[in-house]
């Protein structure tokens, strides 16, 4: 029988083997082609109470950063929160130290989660997701009533810096949840003990840094020399407490000249003199949790850091430690912007990918955690600051955060803030390395500034990296 | 016959097809995709990378830091096999022939040759954690503490941007230096013990027995081990990535192509652009394979 078709057992294991090659080869590296019906199903009717048109037995995939804050703040306190009003939905709640190697193959295969904490060390970078349409707009969210009360907008909840920051090509679509105080932090024990004064002018501060070094009890000063955006960040601030807020705009916006302004410099030479003579010694070589455990054990007086500190060192730090924290002193006296400006950030950012399979049931996630019971619960748990306003009031508050709290009150309107670390991931990266070099003494303000500027001219002239602006 | 042949042929193909096509799906396919990746805009993220032609190669040659890397590479391909060959040939001279003797080990050379394998058994991340550790710039640092002791300034192994890198190419030695007195050891082992013997009666001492004898045998096997190095030297990622500060800090002293490649994909979501680098890395190290086979191309010693 000839011509009836026959497959032999070899001929069948041979096209059997060839199939499953043929369909690796197809599904690779290169990006893949999202099946058409993603994301915008239609949804349920919008109502005061539901106002994204939340379909309530719709799953939601939620991943948290499992950093400094843990994830048990998003378990026990978000997701009960949202649950209780949709006992119907399923939250599959994951959480990671890797954002990007987790979920960078979800967007890439174009079936991304609804909710992601896009924070730590490797987050995915706002500018790509923004650039290729990735994140919710999510202004709808801002001017949807509130969770606590319908007839206060979500807009009207939160810091407006949190707006402003969190806006990308005109659209609100990162929401910053923790409010990130910069300043400088010492132990209020130990400077009550030795009769140190927080500092009010630059030339007290250098005075206490001289005092500290002869007193031969710790070093004056460290920063995390590892990581030398820890220094950076009151090197920029203490430009535009000189030269007021448009130094930092300026920045931001890739203005010729904004790094070697005369403010920048007389910030970096301020700096550069402290590296040079009053540095813990070690300090290029050690990271964060060495110089913050360094000043926990009483070696080392000051460094600069953000409200995070306390809840990070809470196992190093002794119980009467009383972190406290204080901002910039004046430099000259005449100081654009007044002693007791402070730089604060939004933190802890959330998104919600707009390709994802339930976006209403991720605004509806964000906005139960901005109502005042999830925030307030939050902020004690991690013991830090939140942007939803008047959420700690009321609540128990560990010293280093009252000490932060104060001094957002007392800053009033002069608070600063930059965007160029976000925007711009490789400005960050050369500033962290010149930024290093400028405390060693490898570098002299003028060519640490000059290099800084080559850096954000050729940035800016790059047509593959999308420009921000902002006002 | 020929049916034989052609049994004989399937019989072989059968054989090779698996690892053929897994060498196609997971090393080839990778490839060809990079080459395409390498032309479009793409940041990782988007299903639709737009086709931008050779842009990203030109780019490429305005980046300082990546052609920072290049010469560090370079560094590395001419350093890191001239001083592990030097001293992994001597260490195996002494554990093999360097004995008074002149045809045994030195006293406990069985036990060095364990202790000299330690490193090789390590992961690389665990080397670089470990060397993170030695190299610490305060008291508790395994190199510092004596001289902070003795009452000197402390060394920044990986903090000074003039040293780090001299520390990064100091552990690669130390981590290679075991196998390659492993490989040379083996290699002393096929040289008929006579010709020792008759060279020590002539009268040689133990310099000119390495020069005159062992060295010119073990010719071969020397080869070998300056092509394995240079590879690791080309292709060198995750001591850097992990030991250093600010991942190839500081400021730039330690990258490595690799490196800038992982950090333009991963860091700044540029995958377009860190295909090209990695199209630029594939050449070089193609270039590298292809001009050692060339020159080592050399009669053998028959003995």
């Amino acid at each position: 029988m000839p011509h009836t078709p026959h497959l032999s057992r070899r001929e069948l294991l041979r096209g059997a083997a060839l199939v499953p090659v043929a369909g690796a080869l197809a599904a690779c590296a290169t990006p893949q082609a999202p099946p058409a019906a993603s994301g915008s199903a239609a949804p349920a009717a919008t109502s005061a109470a539901n106002p994204f048109g939340v379909a309530g037995d719709k799953p939601l995939e939620v991943w948290i950063f499992d950093g400094g804050f843990g994830q048990d703040y998003a378990k026990n306190i978000h997701q009960p929160l949202y649950k209780s009003k949709y006992p119907g939905a399923e939250i599959k709640h994951n959480a990671t130290k890797e954002i990007t190697k987790v979920l960078q193959p979800r967007f890439a295969g174009g079936n991304p989660p609804d909710v992601i904490d896009n924070s730590g060390a490797n987050f995915m970078d706002f500018g790509a997701l923004s650039q290729d349409g990735q994140l919710q707009d999510l202004t709808a969210l801002l001017d949807a009533p509130s969770w606590d009360d319908p007839n206060v907008k979500v807009r009207d909840t939160i810091d407006q810096s949190v707006i402003d920051i969190g806006t990308y090509d005109g659209k609100f679509s990162v929401l910053g949840y923790v409010n990130y105080i910069f300043g400088i932090w010492y132990s209020q024990k130990a400077f009550r003990e030795n009769g140190w004064e927080p500092p009010k002018t630059w030339d007290e501060f250098l005075k206490l840094c001289e005092t500290i070094k002869k007193s031969g009890k710790m070093a004056p000063f460290t920063y995390a020399g590892k990581h030398p955006q820890y220094l950076y960040e009151p090197l920029v601030t203490l430009a535009a407490k000189i030269g007021g807020n448009e130094v930092m705009v300026n920045i931001d916006n890739l203005e010729d000249g904004a790094w070697t302004s005369e403010p920048m410099k007389t910030a970096a030479t301020a700096w550069a003199e402290i590296g040079a003579k009053y540095l813990m010694q070690g300090t290029a070589g050690l990271d964060h949790v060495q110089t913050q455990t360094a000043q926990n054990k009483y070696q080392v007086a000051m460094l600069p850091s953000g409200s995070w500190l306390e809840n990070e060192q809470k196992t190093t730090t002794p119980d009467d430690f009383e972190y406290g924290m204080f901002t910039l002193p004046d430099l000259t006296g005449s100081d654009k912007l007044p002693y007791g400006t402070i730089h604060t950030s939004p933190g802890e950012n959330f998104i919600v990918p707009s390709k994802s399979a339930n976006p209403q049931g991720g605004m509806e996630y964000l906005r139960a955690m901005l109502s005042k019971k999830a925030a307030g619960d939050f902020s004690e748990l991690v013991r830090t600051v939140t942007v939803v306003k008047g959420a700690g009031e009321g609540r128990q508050l560990s010293p280093g955060v009252s000490s932060a709290t104060a001094a957002v009150t007392t800053a009033g309107e002069n608070v600063v803030y930059y965007m160029w670390e976000r925007w711009y991931a490789q400005l960050k990266d050369e500033c962290k390395a010149a930024t290093g070099e400028l405390m060693n003494g490898g570098l002299t303000p003028e060519k640490y500034l000059e290099r800084m500027q080559k850096k954000a001219d050729e940035i800016k002239n790059d047509s593959s990296i999308k420009k921000f602006t902002r006002s | 016959m020929t049916f034989n042949r052609y049994r004989r042929g399937l019989f072989i193909a059968a054989f090779l097809a698996a690892p053929v096509a897994l060498y196609l799906v997971y090393v080839i396919s990778p490839y060809i995709q990079a080459f395409y990746i390498s032309m479009t805009d793409w940041r990782g993220v988007t299903a639709s990378p737009a086709f931008i032609g050779f842009d990203n190669f030109v780019r490429l040659f305005n980046d300082g830091n990546f052609w920072k890397a290049v010469q560090h590479n370079g560094a590395l391909l001419l350093l890191l096999p001239l001083i592990t060959i030097v001293i992994a040939l001597f260490f195996a001279f002494l554990l093999n022939v360097g004995g008074a003797k002149g045809n045994e080990g030195i006293a406990g050379s069985k036990f060095y040759r364990v202790v000299f394998f330690f490193p090789q058994v390590l992961a690389v991340a665990v080397v670089a954690v470990l060397f993170q550790q030695v190299f610490r710039p305060d008291g508790s640092g395994m190199l510092n503490a004596p001289l902070m002791s003795l009452g000197l300034q402390p060394i920044g192994f990986l903090s000074d941007s003039d040293v780090a890198f001299w520390s990064v190419l100091g552990v690669m030695v130390w981590q290679a230096v075991g196998f390659y007195v492993v490989l040379f050891s083996a290699g002393l082992a096929s040289i008929p013990r006579d010709m020792f013997e008759a060279a020590q009666i002539d009268g040689a001492g133990r310099v000119s027995l390495f020069f005159r004898i062992t060295l010119p045998l073990l010719w071969d096997t020397v080869q070998v081990a300056w092509v394995y190095l240079g590879i690791l030297a080309l292709d060198v990622f995750a001591i850097v990535w992990v030991m250093t500060d600010q991942h190839g800090g500081p400021d730039w002293s330690t990258t490595v192509m690799a490196a800038e490649i992982y950090r333009n994909a991963f860091g700044y979501f540029r995958f377009g652009y860190a295909s090209a680098l990695g199209v630029v890395m594939f050449f070089f190290t193609v270039g590298f394979a292809f001009l050692s086979l060339r020159l080592s191309r050399r009669e053998r010693i028959e003995y």
